[in-house]
């Protein structure tokens, strides 16, 4: 198990050690590189990390350039195409998908006077540092909402890939379902991808026909909204930014990841000489997480979710608070406790409440 | 208006000039397209055909890029010359890596088989047993095998996603979908260090040239081409169809699988569920490129290498979005096989005539 503080104080230990970068002259804009595993046109997870860069051009202006390459599979390409950016005068290189993370790592091995941050990731060093967001906060929220809204009771939750940060937000949602709802389960289903509307939209069809009446994603198309405002009596939720144009009746609410705080605070920090490898990982109060408007649902449930998001942004609830077991009646947390980020970063069981596949 | 009409022969002349005809006509086009955009046409010219000459890095990486392909192309080219149309070299690719990794995975370092061929020649055993499904189906119950061979695809990479997700997953990995890494005795030794060129490359041309070599200098070569261009006459000849559809399913299967087993154990060093397999599609394009000869699909590689890096650097260096990249491409693929239709064709001016 990995300690994730000690991780920290070490890597900025180091990062003074080596020596804090001259301040160097301003006429030259900082360059600043983005690569995205969709299209900017995702309108989910890539549309929003670009948002976050165009913020920065807007904050910025002429003091940075900013670049992105899209559609980057997390294969054997994304090497090339990460030295490509340093090679090509880049100070500051995003790279915003997990799967990134073997290949930045070995660049900024290479370019120790580049600085990288890898999103969702876990690997730092001197010159690589890793943010994501706390988005299972609001899937707590979600899970509230989903609880109030369901006549059914069955949920239906098309997740990417079973790996702890889609896992995390299974469980968050389905802890926040259960805490207004305990009849209510959820269905997970795998859609192996992060971006294949095609896919989305049968997993979607697919609970649906099994009898689902609301819907989460942890996928990034619209896709799975765009069929639950077809099927006309289901609810869904957006992803990663407000969907409400493809699902203007069905939509409830959307997670809304705003990268541009992060990314604005990194570019000045850079450009300060202050920068240092960290961890980041923001929720709610940091402004990180946003929710879109509250929408389709009645005013008690709306007052409800905003009574919820209140309390997760203030510190008063705790979503992984205990007592908590897995679906196999393991005891994860105990009465009292809270999971600590070390254990979210490794979730690998499903709370109770979850039905659907978990690869061992 | 402009006729084509049928060549009594294919023009020789046109053979050699139809790929360069292609590349000024792309030029032409691409600075059009470039200009509409607002950039500076010759400077966005050079940065897709010369940008990615620029250092000795990526000139290895046009290489690392070509590796899969060529080796993928001319296996396919032998292929489709003899009718027989193995789409799935994707899913053979997937197999390969599969095959490799479990040989780097869980040979023991002390054992004698702990060497670099045995995982390589797995790999190239995993991709021929892939593609001996749709051969056999084929042979023995006459079942499509462009259908069979495409929809094993997803079934390879489904069964990759399954082993890395489940009983081959790192288990210290933090749940993420990956094996361990590969032991270092399982790494392909690269060819120039600081750079990710590795010895594959001499595979890749020791391949291409084989298999030129047994299509115009053999009688399986003979027969291949005879069985593709006129089966009825193949027939007659007294040639086994079926024989030669397993001979080239197998050895286009096994060169993906050898692609896949390289790029396991050279570029990736572990098992994901990206691995690079989109490749085998491309696969395609490269052996039409290269006309079906085993030779011109390492030419055809070299060029789809380097369209791939220069668009990736077009959006680097000048900002393009990925769309552009994918539209100059196909520009560049257009021109170059539409052109190739002069060698058969003579285009002819004629009056419109009045009716």
């Amino acid at each position: 198990m990995i300690l994730r503080r000690s991780l920290l104080i070490g890597a900025a230990a180091l990062a003074m050690a080596s020596g804090a970068p001259a301040a160097f002259a301003q006429e030259e804009p900082l360059k600043v590189g983005f690569i995205y595993v969709g299209p900017v046109g995702d309108f989910g997870w890539s549309y929003q990390h670009d948002q976050g860069r165009l913020a920065l051009e807007k904050e910025f202006g002429d003091r940075v350039q900013t670049t992105y390459v899209e559609s980057v599979p997390e294969g054997p390409d994304a090497e090339r195409v990460l030295r490509q950016l340093a090679t090509s005068g880049h100070k500051l290189i995003f790279a915003t998908s997990f799967g990134f993370g073997d290949a930045t790592a070995k660049i900024a091995k290479a370019f120790p006077d580049v600085k990288f941050e890898h999103a969702t990731g876990y690997i730092r060093d001197v010159n690589l540092a890793t943010y994501s967001g706390r988005f299972e906060e609001g899937r707590y929220i979600l899970g509230v909402i989903a609880g109030k809204t369901t006549t059914s009771n069955k949920i239906g939750y098309i997740g990417a890939f079973p790996i702890p940060e889609v896992l995390r937000g299974v469980n968050a949602f389905t802890l926040g379902l259960q805490s207004v709802n305990p009849e209510a389960t959820v269905s997970v289903v795998w859609a192996n991808t992060w971006y294949d509307p095609g896919k989305e939209a049968d997993a979607a069809n697919a609970v649906i026909a099994q009898g689902a009446d609301v819907i989460a994603q942890h996928t990034d198309s619209p896709a799975p909204l765009q069929a639950a405002e077809n099927a006309g009596n289901v609810k869904v939720f957006g992803q990663a930014s407000d969907m409400i144009q493809f699902a203007p009746t069905a939509q409830l609410t959307a997670i809304v990841d705003d990268w541009a705080p992060y990314y604005i605070g990194r570019v000045q920090a850079v450009l300060d000489g202050t920068w240092e490898s960290q961890d980041h990982w923001g929720g709610l109060a940091a402004g990180d997480v946003h929710m879109a408007p509250y929408t389709n649902m009645p005013d008690e449930v709306k007052a409800l979710a905003e009574e919820t998001q209140a309390k997760i942004a203030s510190g008063e609830l705790n979503i992984f608070s205990g007592p908590i077991s897995d679906r196999d009646g393991t005891e994860r947390v105990a009465a009292g406790e809270a999971l600590d980020d070390a254990a979210q970063l490794e979730m690998n069981w499903f709370v109770k409440g979850v039905q659907g596949d978990l690869p061992k | 208006m402009i006729r084509l009409e049928p060549r009594a022969a294919p023009s020789k002349l046109m053979a050699m000039l139809s790929p360069l005809i292609a590349i000024l006509l792309t030029l032409i086009a691409g600075a059009l397209l470039f200009a509409l955009l607002g950039q500076d046409p010759v400077e966005a010219l050079r940065v897709y055909f010369l940008s990615p000459f620029d250092d000795a890095y990526m000139r290895a990486e046009v290489l690392v890029k070509a590796i899969p392909l060529a080796l993928m192309g001319a296996g396919l080219a032998v292929c489709f010359r003899a009718n027989v149309w193995n789409i799935g070299a994707a899913g053979q690719f997937t197999l390969g890596a599969i095959g490799a990794g479990a040989a780097a995975l869980f040979i023991p370092a002390e054992s004698p088989f702990a060497m670099l061929a045995v995982p390589l020649i797995a790999g190239a055993l995993c991709g021929m047993a892939w593609a001996a499904i749709p051969a056999a189906l084929r042979t023995r119950l006459s079942v499509n095998e462009i259908l069979v061979s495409l929809m094993l695809t997803y079934v390879a990479a489904l069964l990759l996603d399954w082993l890395v997700r489940g009983p081959w997953r790192n288990p210290r990995g933090f749940g993420f979908p990956q094996t361990n890494a590969f032991p270092e005795w399982a790494h392909v030794p690269l060819l120039v260090e600081g750079t990710r060129l590795h010895v594959g490359a001499f595979l890749a041309v020791a391949a291409a040239a084989g298999l030129w070599l047994m299509m115009s200098r053999t009688l399986r070569g003979l027969r291949l081409r005879v069985t593709g261009a006129a089966p009825r006459a193949a027939r007659f000849a007294g040639f086994s169809a079926a024989g030669d559809v397993w001979f080239v399913l197998l050895l286009s299967g096994g060169l993906a699988g050898l692609a896949g087993a390289l790029e396991a154990t050279s570029i990736v060093g572990r098992l994901q569920p990206e691995i690079g397999a989109q490749a085998g599609f491309t696969a395609i394009i490269v052996a039409f490129l290269g006309r079906l000869n085993p030779l011109g699909a390492l030419l055809g590689a070299l060029v789809l290498a380097v369209s791939a890096i220069g668009g990736e650097n077009a959006q680097i260096l000048l900002r393009l979005p990925k769309n552009v990249a994918g539209v100059f491409q196909g520009m560049l693929l257009f021109f170059l096989l539409a052109c190739d239709s002069l060698i058969a064709y003579r285009p002819r001016l004629v009056a419109r005539r009045r009716a």
